[in-house]
């Protein structure tokens, strides 16, 4: 472990954000400078070339989702997505006489926040818990459905736990419906499968620092047919078809479209991948401690996820005592916050037990070396850490 | 020295410069959430923080009064939709203003393109929420935001300024200014696409445009843009070290706009009143705006019809109209210049407007 002491800490919360992949920097940086145009400049040539880039990334983001370039609107990031989506939404459809939406109580902050606001608005909002496992129950969700339900909104990879819904399922019983499907798929793209029309979402949130794009760039995917109709969060300068203003940021663009497409080049190869040092890390946690409890469900996971709760001993305890790992909590969001996860509470964990819960996540540059060293690390820690009553009670409960 | 190009649409968007650039490429580098407690996450975090307090310089404003956002569009509807007061906007701001607040009561502006004070004064109600913006970006007259602010304030209202074409040309000083909220956006002072700001004290009521992870203290949510965010930082210091030079600009604006006279019998709109230095909205008679930038874009020169948000479309200007321009708003290209504008490329302009000018001459007879 010594040969690690003067490197920087081991990166394991890929989940809060990725690097922006070099590939990704050396795409953008061109559209900095030399080819600065505004892409609404459509009188010049500054502003033809850049709105040709815009449009090539936008083909790029809509290859890897199965959707049609068209069906892409730029963000400022997957929480402006989330909230165009689920605000847009309810506002268009209020004039139809539509006011209830079905979402999940573990879904990201920002959709839970902006359905609190509609709430205030005279909204009804339907919170669904999650089962033990953090999936969503079907048929609960059905029974949640009403005449006046307008928009369903879950979350397709869950940003602590990695849990992954059913999503085709839920799309039949909305379509069925003529109800919305929104999903918050801010994690889950790049690193599944995706195609929209398979899994009959008609809205779905896309960040482009989660898949080694950078920061203050997303997207919503906005179907077409059957035309998923939303009001605009902002409005002026009319870009994209009307539904986000705003000039929009063509090197943010261009990177988010390559990194769309390095992620759909190499995507079952880098699953898999992920998917094996995530098995090696439970591997070896479990040897070393028996006691250590995985939250949300293993199989429907995303493949670069672990969220364990180590018993007794509390997360920023062993964060402190970890300083070579870069881990987190929770959602980065709230990770300032000490108060134990509202997901994991959503799960039924013990307040002690959702406050002992660490989330790792792996990614594009996570090695099996850094894996055993990670591994070896946590494992000692908790080791000191955990009082020594406390595995013994938490067996017997 | 002839040139091949000359970019006159710098209100549109400028180049980002080489140091902003630099910097960008080196945060792009950087992993870390801001809102992450690992050290990755506290690094972001300074970043963020030391941009924010050049940001907070430019504006004369203490960084808690820093809102970062995706850009001067997204500012401009916090601050229209995040006040519930009655609101009144000047007829000639920018479409993200007018489109925020709709129901906004229209303050008119006169024929040089200042808004009208005496009209403000009379229409104004109590507790209201007024935007004015600072210098309007199609004519780059410059308002008087101080006088309108005193009105405001004397009925306990607030004012609004969009300050995205006035920063970086014109020294700002958010109290001189009486301002009570300012919008700024990087991508006009050669900072990146994609970021902005909302200048409003951290004990402002303020509603959130978007709600989530309660970033920018729940003003704002979403994860923080940091390496576009460092780039404004970058950009908002060099502007600074940038205000004195703004005679070189506007001696090059002069020289573009007595030429321009000299071959075309043109009218120039927002003459009489304070006007940026790099903006020139002029009209050629009888020849439609469209047929100019595009007969200009032909011979390399690039300037704009209006704002250049309006996806593409050539409509008649909303600002030229208020100003009672009649169908000279039709005719009118707005030419702006910025930091690296060279006498070559005036020339390019004037030469190619004059011949357009003279085509246009033998095609009516």
């Amino acid at each position: 472990m010594s040969e690690r002491a003067n490197l920087p800490p081991v990166y394991l919360d890929y989940q809060a954000t990725t690097p922006c992949d070099p590939r990704v920097v050396q795409a953008m940086l061109p559209w900095f400078t030399e080819k600065f145009g505004n892409p609404s400049s459509a009188t010049h040539a500054y502003g033809r070339e850049a709105e040709a880039a815009v449009e090539r990334a936008r083909a790029q983001l809509a290859a890897l989702i199965g959707a049609e370039p068209r069906e892409i609107v730029f963000t400022s990031g997957a929480t402006e997505a989330n909230n165009l989506a689920v605000k847009g939404a309810a506002h268009f459809h209020r004039a139809f006489g539509k006011d209830h939406i079905v979402t999940l109580a573990s879904e990201h902050k920002c959709v839970l926040e902006s359905c609190l606001a509609l709430e205030r608005e005279g909204f009804r909002v339907t919170f669904l818990p999650v089962e033990r496992n953090g999936l969503v129950d079907l048929a609960r969700l059905e029974a949640a459905l009403d005449e006046r339900s307008l928009l369903v909104s879950v979350m397709a990879a869950h940003n602590e736990i990695g849990v992954l819904q059913p999503m085709a399922e839920i799309g039949k019983l909305c379509r069925a419906r003529a109800i919305l499907f929104h999903t918050d798929a801010a994690q889950a793209v790049g690193k599944i499968p995706i195609d929209v029309n398979q899994w009959g979402v008609d809205l779905m949130s896309i960040s482009g620092h989660k898949i080694y794009g950078p920061k203050g760039i997303g997207a919503l995917y906005v179907r077409r047919r059957p035309r998923a109709r939303i009001a605009p969060l902002f409005d002026g300068g009319g870009q994209e078809r009307g539904l986000r203003s705003g000039t929009l940021p063509t090197p943010l663009c261009v990177g988010l479209g390559e990194a769309a497409k390095i992620a759909q080049d190499g995507l079952a190869e880098e699953a898999a991948r992920l998917l094996s040092l995530r098995n090696r890390f439970l591997a070896g946690i479990r040897a070393r401690l028996p006691d250590a409890v995985v939250n949300g469900d293993l199989e429907r996971r995303l493949p670069g996820n672990l969220n364990f709760s180590f018993a007794g001993v509390p997360a920023p305890d062993l964060m402190a005592a970890c300083p070579g790992l870069a881990l987190s909590s929770g959602s980065a969001c709230t990770a300032a916050s000490i108060e134990p996860s509202y997901v994991l509470r959503a799960l039924g964990l013990s307040d002690a037990l959702a406050a002992a819960s660490i989330r790792i996540g792996l990614g594009r540059f996570t090695t099996a070396e850094e894996v055993d060293y990670s591994v070896e690390t946590m494992a000692q820690a908790v080791r000191r850490l955990v009082p020594p009553m406390t595995s013994a009670t938490a067996r017997a409960t | 020295m002839s040139v091949r190009t000359a970019y006159l649409d710098w209100n549109a968007t400028a180049p980002v410069l080489p140091e902003v650039a630099e910097a960008m490429a080196e945060a792009l580098a950087l992993c870390g959430n801001p809102s992450s407690v690992h050290r990755w996450g506290r690094a972001a975090r300074q970043a963020v923080e030391a941009a924010r307090a050049e940001v907070a310089a430019l504006a004369g404003v203490s960084p808690d009064d820093v809102i970062f956002t995706s850009g001067g569009s997204e500012a401009n509807h916090l601050a229209l939709r995040g006040i519930d007061a009655p609101k009144f906007v000047s007829a000639i701001e920018h479409d993200s203003v007018l489109a925020a607040a709709p129901e906004a009561t229209r303050i008119p502006v006169q024929t040089d393109g200042l808004v009208d004070l005496a009209a403000l004064e009379a229409m104004l109600e109590d507790g209201a929420l007024v935007s004015l913006m600072h210098a309007n970006n199609e004519t780059g007259v410059i308002q008087p935001v101080a006088a309108a602010a005193r009105l405001v304030h004397a009925r306990g209202g607030l004012l609004h300024s969009d300050a995205v074409q006035s920063a970086g040309k014109l020294p700002l000083d958010r109290r001189a200014l009486g301002a009570d909220l300012m919008t700024l956006s990087a991508h006009k002072i050669g900072g990146p696409q994609g970021v902005g700001a909302l200048i409003a004290a951290p004990d402002l009521a303020l509603q959130p445009l978007i709600t989530g992870g309660g970033q920018e203290r729940g003003r704002r949510a979403g994860t923080e843009n940091v390496a576009g965010i460092v780039g404004f930082g970058v950009a908002a210091r060099l502007a600074r070290a940038r205000l004195g030079q703004a005679a070189g600009v506007a001696a090059l604006r002069d020289e573009a706009e007595a030429h321009m006279l000299a071959a075309v019998p043109a009218r120039i709109f927002g003459v009489g009143a304070p006007r940026l230095a790099n903006t020139l909205c002029i009209a050629m008679p009888g020849v439609a705006a469209a047929t100019q930038v595009m007969a200009l874009d032909l011979a390399g020169v690039m300037v704009s019809a209006g704002a250049a948000c309006s996806s593409g479309k050539v409509r008649r200007s909303h600002v030229l109209a208020a100003m009672g321009a009649g169908d000279d708003a039709d005719c009118a290209i707005r030419v702006s210049l910025g930091w690296s504008t060279t006498a070559a490329e005036i020339d390019r302009l004037v030469e190619a407007w004059a011949a357009l000018y003279a085509r246009s001459r033998v095609n009516a007879a």
